[in-house]
């Protein structure tokens, strides 16, 4: 490790999105390694999401929006300094000073001090209960203030000014808009998507003023904002104004070190993003770029961090340059896509628009074409699904007939326009720069993002990129079946199809029917009869009839199959509370038998290496004892965990072990698309980790918090939050509901959390279903869950009583007492663990 | 039980057709293990339409004796089945891997005698 003082020493002033994507860059190249990298942040928390500061209203926490790994800057060795911003830069001593007094001496300093919220100088702009909308905390000052509000006014309905009217409207505060152009999102859209847009948010509830400016800010007496006058003459009372008009560069840092700077702001910086000092660096929305211009997206912000890096590290082939960005964007404000891109506004001389109003659905789209037919550029709004197409399509001539880009789909002549018409060079991620080709060189969604990063920026892309990977042709489950997991689960009930055979044969594509199926669909029918059997009226058990051949073999012996041949056993232990009398039953049968003994995550313990022929064995002692299946080895309920709660907790505010009981006796032996593991937590503080779960509950003083969606594993999630402050019954009630309707519409093997991720309206789109009953669903919901509570039945306990299915249970069928002689073990920290090297010989023998 | 009464499938293991178990004792889809007299195990599977099949029991990925316990299937017209371990398809004619070329079991032949 080279000494600290003899690296080159490299100084970030500014740790926001930008900030955060030039240290990634830094760090793909290897510079991280061979320089010391220090960084002075202003705000208190590192790099987070602005562009989805909105989304905190969601229930996404603070630290959800956090942009790095939480050991991003340990693994790259880069030190961060929170809550210190740069002060002085003194370019003749080239050092940078701290707030705190830290000094730094720089060999390469990158400017990425962003922007900050243009105020316009009205009266009573600093006024107590004048915000502006930036930053985590200014969310959280707002959010503090409105607690005491009735009424609050945002001044500019720009982009960051719809984003802010959608969190006040979030924080249920009545919300005027008061934009100074005739429309809103004056830069972005025309006249006639600023109407459409202009009727959906008054449609919600919103007052928006246009074409009037803010005279004044009224105070009362105690210097509060009580209302506003506008440049009309009009007064408008309320209690609280936003200031959104707009952001300018923040060169503070800059002029005063005499750096050059534009006229109307900016750190001048030339097309490798350096600035008049060689040794400088300005990139995002602080710099003047080469073509004169300032950029307030965080496209050409991540473009530049990148142009920045590659210079930095003296990469000299392919090394990016900054010559100017397209604006177009996509965003979701107040609920309503809106997308603009290209020549939106119809500029270039001789251009045509084609135009598709529908002020019924708020739906305005237009685009802009050359007289040669070439796509100039289109605004959309209400319904911008288009634009992972037609952004990449422009500066060309479209295969199809320029109405045909704006007509919905199925009016006129269908559109045979998709992703693939498109060519490998264009771009489809704007955010990373990622080409069609480069996309299409992946196989699957989360490799596009590991290796290209597309689809990890606005992610507007996302579902051409989908469009754009290899899938099963024609979305059907697999080679035998054309019908999605969904479509088969209505199928199912519907037409009360209860056998595999059946299902196959009647609607199976035509080549595989009367065919012995796959080992994809069995398992995934096997699980939609087992899910409606109580209700069909059939036999749920697994091991039943024709069932049993369409399990793996883990549903087929209720048992986890180990590497070499042997099962492992989770005996069901609701909630994770166990008496003592049923600890030692667990550690006798796991002696007696030979099994190796672990604490699983779940708050369960697994006993491994049982042989096919002693599980029955095995099972007759622990049900004996009062166990049932843990259900360890089914795509079904796995197990709730709990904190220990109220009951012994000085913290806990409810019952959580009682509440995890209950839910996990409710939903035991429920068969699922995939597993489904839960967790409650007696108080905000966590213990259980109920956000890792698929179904998560936290204790409030009030009730209940119901969070879903969350997964551990590869892909960790939090859950989102899905209601608030329920009572019991209210509580069992919406996750009957959920449950039900993630068994419904899931595909196969598909988590809730990808779940969410995928289907249309994610998780507005449930909530709607399933507390606001938008689809009529719920009661027919509940009743499913109802006769799944009242079908149960313990399947190991069913098993014991029933010869037929003990005979399945022998290690040979034609020697029905003999052991597998191949089930070795050998000993390991005082326990058994299997004989490996005795399976991999060659011409392995029973001897 | 007279094994005449009810007819059995019959493996070929070193020339001689050796008895291994009642036709009832396999349904469709799902496979048995059997232990040949020289310690070896074969897996044996019948599909819907009452063909019978027996290979190597030994997963060569793992070396543990659970083909027997995968699932069967069939792609273009020949039976399959899938290692309940990793997943990879073993035909049941021929006892190549479906997933790599490289590797494949044995296989022996059956016949169903009354």
């Amino acid at each position: 490790m080279p000494d600290a003082t003899s690296r080159p020493t490299i100084v970030v002033v500014g740790h926001g999105m930008v900030g955060q994507r030039f240290l990634e860059a830094l760090a793909e190249h290897g510079t991280t390694g061979r320089a010391r990298v220090v960084v002075l942040c202003e705000e208190p928390r590192p790099a987070y999401d602005r562009v989805r500061l909105t989304s905190y209203f969601d229930g996404r926490t603070p630290d959800e929006l956090s942009l790095a790994e939480p050991d991003f800057m340990a693994r790259h060795g880069i030190e961060l300094h929170l809550d210190d911003p740069a002060e002085v830069v003194d370019r003749a001593a080239r050092t940078v000073t701290s707030r705190a007094g830290l000094a730094f001496t720089y060999d390469t300093l990158v400017l990425a001090t962003g922007s900050y919220p243009f105020v316009p100088p009205v009266p009573g702009k600093d006024a107590t209960g004048c915000f502006v909308y930036r930053t985590i905390e200014d969310l959280l000052a707002i959010e503090e203030y409105a607690k005491t509000a009735r009424t609050g006014a945002v001044v500019g309905g720009g982009l960051l000014g719809l984003e802010a009217a959608g969190a006040l409207q979030g924080l249920e505060l009545d919300t005027h808009i008061v934009e100074f152009a005739p429309r809103l999102m004056p830069v972005q859209v025309d006249e006639g998507g600023g109407a459409a847009l202009l009727r959906t948010i008054e449609g919600m509830g919103l007052t928006v003023h246009t074409g009037v400016g803010t005279q004044e800010v009224t105070t009362d007496a105690s210097g509060a904002v009580n209302g506003m006058t506008l440049s009309d003459g009009s007064v408008l009372a309320t209690d609280l104004v936003v200031f959104s008009a707009g952001v300018r560069p923040r060169d503070q840092l800059a002029r005063a070190a005499g750096l050059r700077v534009g006229e109307r702001g900016g750190i001048a910086v030339d097309e490798r993003c350096r600035t008049s000092d060689p040794r400088i660096f300005a990139i995002g929305e602080c710099a003047l770029t080469a073509d004169g211009r300032v950029y307030g997206l965080v496209a050409p912000g991540y473009e530049m961090a990148r142009t920045a890096a590659d210079a930095i590290a003296e990469v000299t082939e392919d090394a990016a340059e900054f010559t100017g960005a397209d604006l177009s964007t996509k965003l979701k404000l107040l609920g309503v896509d809106v997308a603009s891109f290209g020549d939106a506004h119809g500029a270039a001389t001789g251009c045509l628009d084609v135009v598709y109003a529908d002020s019924r659905s708020g739906v305005y789209k237009k685009v802009v074409v050359g007289a040669d037919g070439t796509l100039l550029g289109g605004v959309l709004v209400g319904d911008a699904d288009a634009y992972g197409m037609l952004r990449p399509l422009t500066g060309s001539v479209p295969p199809v007939p320029p109405e045909q880009l704006v007509l919905p789909p199925g009016a006129g002549t269908p559109v045979a326009l998709g992703p693939a018409s498109l060519p490998d060079s264009a771009v489809i991620c704007s955010c990373h720069n990622v080409t069609k080709g480069a996309i299409t060189a992946c196989a699957t969604l989360p490799e596009v993002k590991k290796c290209t990063k597309a689809g990890t920026g606005c992610g507007s892309c996302v579902k051409v990129i989908g469009q754009l990977l290899p899938a099963a042709g024609d979305g059907g489950l697999c080679g035998c079946f054309p019908h999605t997991r969904g479509e088969l689960y209505e199928i199912v009930r519907t037409l009360r199809v209860t056998s595999y055979a059946a299902l196959l044969d009647s609607h199976g594509r035509e080549s595989a029917r009367g065919s012995d199926g796959c080992e994809i669909c069995k398992p995934a029918v096997g699980s939609i009869i087992a899910s409606l059997a109580p209700t069909l009226g059939v036999s749920g058990h697994v091991l039943d009839g024709e069932q049993a051949a369409l399990q793996d073999t883990n549903d087929h012996f209720l048992a986890n199959l180990q590497r070499n041949g042997s099962y492992s056993i989770v005996p069901r232990i609701p909630g994770g509370e166990i008496t003592p009398e049923k600890l030692i039953v667990i550690g006798e049968v796991a002696r007696d038998f030979g099994l190796y003994t672990k604490i699983t995550g779940g708050q369960r313990i697994d006993l491994f290496g049982a042989r096919v022929d002693q599980l029955p064995p095995i099972w007759a002692r622990l049900v004996a004892a009062g166990f049932e299946s843990g259900h360890a080895y089914g795509k079904a309920l796995r197990t709730v965990k709990s904190c220990v709660g109220q009951t012994w907790c000085r913290y806990g505010v409810q019952d959580s072990v009682k509440m995890a009981i209950d839910l996990e006796l409710r939903y035991r032996g429920l068969r699922a698309p995939h597993k489904l593991k839960s967790a409650v937590s007696g108080c905000a503080r966590e213990c259980a980790e109920a956000r890792g779960k698929d179904f998560g509950i936290i204790a409030t003083a009030e009730g209940w918090n119901l969070y879903v969606g969350g997964n551990g594993g590869a892909e960790p999630r939090h859950a989102d939050l899905l209601a608030r402050d329920l009572d019991d019954a209210s509580l069992i009630r919406l996750i009957d509901r959920f449950l039900m309707f993630y068994i419904r519409t899931a595909d196969r093997l598909e988590r809730t959390s990808a779940w969410l991720g995928r289907i249309e309206g994610g998780l507005d789109h449930v909530r709607d279903v399933v507390v606001h009953d938008s689809l009529g669903l719920c009661g027919e919901l509940e009743k499913l869950m109802a006769d799944h509570v009242r079908g149960y039945r313990d399947e190991w306990a069913q098993t014991l009583d029933d010869p037929e299915r003990l005979r399945r249970f022998v290690s040979f069928v034609n020697a029905p007492g003999a052991p597998d002689p191949t089930v070795r073990f050998v000993p390991e920290r005082d326990q058994v663990k299997p004989d490996l090297t005795f399976l991999t010989l060659e011409g392995v023998s029973a001897r | 039980m007279s094994p005449t009464v009810s007819p059995v499938l019959q493996l070929r293991v070193d020339e001689d057709w050796l008895p291994v178990c009642e036709r009832s004792a396999l349904i469709a889809g799902r496979g048995v293990a059997a232990l040949l007299p020289d310690g070896r195990q074969a897996a044996l599977f019948v599909d819907r339409a009452g063909r019978t099949y027996a290979i190597d029991n030994r997963d060569p990925y793992s070396g543990a004796q659970v083909l027997s316990r995968g699932l069967t299937g069939t792609q273009d017209g020949r039976a399959f089945v899938a290692s309940p371990l990793l997943k990879q398809r073993f035909d049941l004619e021929t006892g190549r891997c479906l997933d790599d070329e490289s590797v494949a079991v044995t296989v022996y032949a059956s016949r169903i005698a009354s």
